[in-house]
């Protein structure tokens, strides 16, 4: 199987940094290039809604933002999995790298939809199944970051992390289907639907250019975020073999 | 079994567990975790609910009344079987307006719900002005429904 080959030959971190070094620019210029593209037609060169007018423009910042909490979330169970049950060296750095990033796409989600909400709503906040739900991800995410934080023995830190992050996947299909299942303000999806998208072609053609930008993004600060994690801890190892040599714990 | 297959059963019997138990409790606060009642959920109820209740559906075309110099408007919120009549003090959102889906926050006063709030609800239709006028000229199109599939 190509994709299970592919994904054990970069198991090894030197591998990675060969692959991921030269990778990072190249997902950094698409994520600039679609995102450059995305806000001109965005903010420019895109009609303004029959209901809601110029605020339209919002939902280009937002929506994105809120796939990609949950792709992110989505991608960090998946990756946890890997490294729990198949002890993928990699998979536990990618999980780690992609919490922060998913907390952050959850928090602008949060916080534009805020910023709609009052002009076409009239409240800035409702407690409403999908806005409930979304900001439980956001704390998700925030006990994810802190259970690595807490705990001082990495490999235990690890696993409790995955499971923290494989039991809080069951929250994703709740956001997802969270305005079809209960009465709530937010309205039901406009892209993602089965019989199609309910938005129009000239405001969904800056949207999905949004949603390219965005994922170029992640997959970019992804890869820097490993590449730190594994030089840190490749310096503590230095680090730590420096000080057995001087302390004479290791004799040559 | 191997450890991986343990590591398995384990992380699988964690998610499957969680997975129940979240399942039982929404499904146990089914009606508790709904923002809002439709007026026929409040015609089925064998009294009228008391104290705060959020009430959603469509403004009634014909139904918006303003009173007092327009301090007080009346208007009704209606679903496919049932309908109540709103009466509000306040500031109205822009999106309100007959035929648009609303949230009212009030109580229940002789079948008549007293709002103390009036949120607007947006649907998931996306379109520009010039299009929404054009279907509406063709006939193809009344607001509040979805639009055609083919522009």
């Amino acid at each position: 199987m190509l994709p299970l080959a592919f994904i054990t030959d970069y198991a090894n971190p030197e591998k990675f940094e060969r692959i991921a070094r030269p990778l990072t620019p190249v997902l950094a210029a698409f994520a600039v290039l679609a995102g450059a593209a995305g806000l001109y037609f965005a903010l420019f060169n895109s009609p303004a809604d029959y209901q809601q007018g110029e605020s339209v423009r919002i939902m280009y910042v937002h929506v994105p933002a809120a796939w990609m909490a949950l792709f992110c979330y989505t991608a960090m169970a998946a990756a946890s999995v890997a490294g729990f049950i198949w002890k993928h060296p990699l998979a536990d750095t990618a999980a780690k790298a992609t919490a922060p990033i998913g907390a952050i796409f959850t928090a602008l989600a949060l916080i534009t939809g805020s910023l709609w909400g009052k002009p076409m709503w009239g409240t800035w906040w409702a407690w409403d199944a999908r806005l409930t739900s979304v900001l439980i991800l956001f704390f998700l995410y925030l006990g994810y970051i802190a259970v690595w934080e807490a705990v001082e023995d990495k490999i235990r830190a690890a696993k409790l992390a995955a499971i923290v992050a494989i039991v809080g996947f069951v929250n994703v299909p709740i956001i997802k289907f969270s305005v079809d299942w209960w009465n709530s303000l937010h309205q039901p999806a406009s892209v993602f639907r089965a019989d199609g998208p309910t938005i129009h072609a000239s405001m969904l053609t800056p949207l999905l250019l949004m949603g390219v930008a965005y994922t170029f993004t992640y997959a970019a600060l992804l890869l820097v975020s490993m590449r730190a994690e594994l030089a840190a801890r490749r310096l503590a190892r230095l680090d730590r073999l420096q000080t057995e040599r001087i302390s004479g714990v290791r004799e040559e | 079994m191997t450890r991986k297959q343990k590591r398995l059963a384990l992380v699988g019997g964690v998610f499957v567990a969680a997975a129940v138990g979240v399942a039982l409790v929404l499904s146990a606060l089914n009606k508790a975790v709904a923002y809002f009642y439709v007026p026929a959920d409040i015609a089925a109820l064998p009294s009228p609910p008391e104290g705060l209740i959020r009430l959603g559906g469509l403004v009634e075309a014909g139904s918006v009344v303003r009173e007092e110099g327009g301090a007080l408007i009346r208007f009704t919120v209606a679903d496919e079987v049932s309908q109540v009549p709103v009466s509000y003090r306040g500031i109205l959102p822009d999106l309100f307006r007959e035929g648009q889906g609303v949230v009212a926050q009030g109580r229940l006063v002789n079948g008549e719900l007293q709002a103390v709030e009036v949120l607007a609800k947006h649907d998931e239709n996306y379109m520009p002005r010039e299009v929404a006028e054009a279907l509406k000229e063709q006939g193809r199109w009344k607001e509040g429904e979805p639009p055609p599939s083919k522009p």
